[in-house]
Order: structure tokens, then C-alpha cells, then sequence
């Protein structure tokens, strides 16, 4: 069980992988400009990262080693492509939003990355935990950036009209950027903060424990 | 001339791939570094980018629309960029060891670079954004690829000379690496975003 926890907190936090790897930056800056296409994209890479995941890591035993990328390529392309005609049939509008980038998705580091790095050596049941928990980092990530950019560039949240005031430059590419970098940034202060705290903590601890054998 | 000015500013200066369309981040971060290797990267990504934009949209245009199977894009464009890098390596190995020296670390990345399935993507669909016309013959698709490689290497340029200038200061422990380089792009991106109010 321990197992799957940490599979989990690594993909939601530890290795988050917009804010702490920074893997697939593309679609990630083009799409936080607006919250509802940042979360349409967070959750088509959390289905097509779990597919893959998963189907990956059932033939990590049948694909030969020296052919690996051109075939997860291969795999993660078809999916997209159902992801597109899906989109395309029953949610036009999110399809509208994003489709030059749908396409993008193929080349997205996080799902090559994940296969490479994780599903073509462990068990299906670990690869489907990890598919969700990054998945779901990445779908996190991007829509709170994406209300970021949305509110103060837009002075809206998911396309309803909240306040006039607005920093136009935060709805282009530009606020992007300066809003993914500050995040990263704030994140990683965070999480080191947080380990800082932990190791003092286990350092007293342990400081505690020997004065008392000592004792 | 008008079409070709039209395809120059636009590739080059107001739509350009990093900073208006955010595509090819990951090089433009990772590779940025040294001014030495933005620009190979950037020559790297000019040449894949043009290439593979000749052999797809022929293939595009007067294969998989007539045929009726062009859903299937994606698939068959990554698999024809993918081949194309992995050919170009063993040329350039073969022909000119040196070029291969300088140009050849950077060949296996530019498969997984979004700029150059994103600039296959974009010419076969509508342009009228970009450059006023709404579908662009071969002619006019390469040089737009070509083009836009041209000013992905523009901004490399910049943001390399930036960033080795960067090196001799002190950022806060959370800002060093990729927040402060993200910051660094958003202020090139606002220098570019002034381009699109004037043309």
C-alpha cells in the first residue's frame, strides 16, 4: 500500500511534472491563458497519460528494446487521435479551444517521459496509479494557473465575467510565461520549506533519542 | 512580394513560435544557455523544420485528402518527422563529421520539439490569421517554415545572450533556473507582443 502512496504523492507533488520537472511547458503556456482550455487540457493528458500508461506497461515484455520510442510514439498518437474525433463529436467547443495543441499532445515530454521512465518497467496496477497522479499534478497545475492568467487578464473565471479590472498582458503569451515562472518558483519554496521544517524535525528527533540512550 | 513581406513579419516577428504561439519551449529553455548551442539548436530546428514541412504537404495535400483518411494526420506526420531526424543524423554523420560535431546532439531531441509538428500542423490549415490568405500552396508553406525556424532561432539568440549575462548575478534560491529564465522569455515575449501592434 505504501507503495501506491508514494506513487501518488511523487506525481501530485514531489515530482510534479509542470511545477518541479518542468515537462511539457508547450501546451502548458499556451493554455493557461484561459481556465476552461487549462483544464480541458489537464484532463485529456490525465486520460491519454493513463491509457498509454497502462497499455505500455502490458506490452513492455513484447516491444523490443533498440524500436521503443517509434512505438510508444505510435501508441500515444492513435490515442490522441481518438481524443481528437471524441472531442471533435462531443464537446466541439473545448475542441475549438484547443486544437492546435490536441495534435501537440503527442509530443507532450510528460507522456513520453512517464512511459519511458516509469511504465516500460513496472506492473500495469503501478503504471494506471502513476498515469493518474501525474495526471491529475498536471491537470492541478495548469487550472490554477490557468484562474491566475484568466482573472487578472481576463478579469473573468471560466469564461464568466467576474470584475473590469485587467492586465491585458496577462491573457498573451508574455503573462504566461512571467505567471508558469513565478509559480515554479513560489512551489519550489514550498516544498523546500516543507522538507526544511521535516528535517529539522527528524534531526531533533534523533538528537532526542541518542541523548536518551545516553541517559 | 507583398505575400512573401506578409509571410517574412509574420513568421518572423509577430507570429512567432515562441513568443505569440509557445511552441518549441522545451529547446528554448533547455538549450539557451550558451549562445554557441541556441544557435545550433536554432539551425538544427530551421532545417528539420523545412524539410519536413516539403515532405508533408505534398503527402497531406495530394495523398491523404483525396484518399479521405487525412484524420490520421498526426500519426503519419510524427512518424515521417521522426524518420526524416533519424536519416538526417546518419547524413550529416556521413558527409561532414564537423557539422555533425556541432549540430548533431541536438538532431534526436528536435523529434519530440513541438515547432516542427507544429509548423507541419499549421500550414495545411487556415492561415487567414497569420498572413491574410486562407490556404497557402507549396511554394509559399515552405518558405513559411522556413521562415518561422528563422525567427525560433531569432529568439534563441536573444534569450542565450540574456541568460549568459544572467549568469554573472545572484537570484534567490527559487527564482535560479527555470522561473527566472520563464521571467527573462515573458519580457522578450512583451518586446515581440509591441511588433503585432504596429504591422
Amino acid at each position: 500500500m505504501n507503495k501506491y502512496k508514494k506513487i501518488t504523492l511523487d506525481g501530485l507533488i514531489f515530482q510534479n511534472p509542470t511545477l518541479m520537472l518542468v515537462l511539457g511547458t508547450c501546451p502548458t503556456l499556451a493554455m493557461i491563458k484561459s481556465a476552461t482550455s487549462a483544464f480541458g487540457m489537464g484532463v485529456t493528458v490525465l486520460v491519454i497519460l493513463t491509457l498509454s500508461n497502462i497499455i505500455i506497461s502490458a506490452l513492455r515484455k513484447v516491444i523490443p528494446n533498440s524500436v521503443r520510442i517509434p512505438c510508444y510514439i505510435v501508441i500515444i498518437a492513435t490515442l490522441v487521435t481518438f481524443a481528437r474525433l471524441f472531442l471533435d463529436k462531443f464537446i466541439p467547443d473545448l475542441y475549438e479551444m484547443m486544437e492546435g495543441f490536441l495534435a501537440l499532445i503527442v509530443v507532450n515530454c510528460i507522456i513520453l517521459g512517464r512511459a519511458e521512465a516509469f511504465a516500460s518497467k513496472r506492473n500495469v496496477l503501478e503504471s494506471a496509479t502513476d498515469g493518474v497522479a501525474n495526471g491529475l499534478g498536471f491537470t492541478f497545475a495548469l487550472t490554477l494557473m490557468g484562474i491566475i492568467c484568466e482573472f487578472f487578464g481576463k478579469g473573468s473565471l471560466f469564461g464568466v465575467h467576474i470584475m473590469d479590472f485587467q492586465i491585458a498582458i496577462l491573457s498573451q503569451s508574455a503573462g504566461a510565461f512571467l505567471i508558469y515562472g513565478l509559480s515554479i518558483a513560489v512551489f519550489t519554496y514550498v516544498i523546500d520549506a516543507i522538507e526544511r521544517a521535516r528535517r529539522v524535525k527528524a534531526n531533533k528527533l534523533a538528537r532526542e533519542n541518542l541523548l536518551k540512550e545516553a541517559a | 512580394m507583398g505575400m512573401l513581406i506578409a509571410i517574412i513579419l509574420s513568421a518572423v516577428l509577430t507570429n512567432n513560435f515562441i513568443t505569440y504561439q509557445t511552441l518549441g519551449v522545451c529547446p528554448f529553455l533547455g538549450v539557451s544557455k550558451k549562445t554557441s548551442s541556441a544557435v545550433g539548436m536554432g539551425l538544427a530546428v530551421t532545417v528539420v523544420m523545412t524539410l519536413a514541412t516539403l515532405i508533408t504537404y505534398p503527402i497531406y495535400t495530394y495523398v491523404m485528402v483525396p484518399l479521405h483518411f487525412d484524420f490520421l494526420e498526426i500519426i503519419f506526420f510524427i512518424f515521417i518527422i521522426a524518420s526524416l531526424v533519424q536519416i538526417l543524423e546518419l547524413i550529416v554523420k556521413k558527409v561532414s563529421p564537423s557539422l555533425y560535431k556541432a549540430m548533431g546532439v541536438y538532431l534526436p531531441l528536435i523529434t519530440t520539439n513541438c515547432a516542427v509538428l507544429g509548423v507541419t500542423k499549421i500550414v495545411i490549415g487556415d492561415m487567414s490569421d497569420f498572413v491574410g490568405v486562407a490556404s497557402l500552396n507549396m511554394g509559399w508553406a515552405i518558405l513559411y517554415a522556413l521562415f518561422a525556424g528563422i525567427g525560433f532561432t531569432l529568439v534563441m539568440i536573444i534569450m542565450s545572450g540574456i541568460r549568459e549575462k544572467l549568469n554573472y548575478y545572484k537570484t534567490p534560491k527559487a527564482l535560479a533556473g527555470f522561473p527566472i529564465a520563464m521571467v527573462t522569455a515573458s519580457f522578450i515575449c512583451m518586446a515581440f507582443y509591441v511588433f503585432s501592434l504596429i504591422v
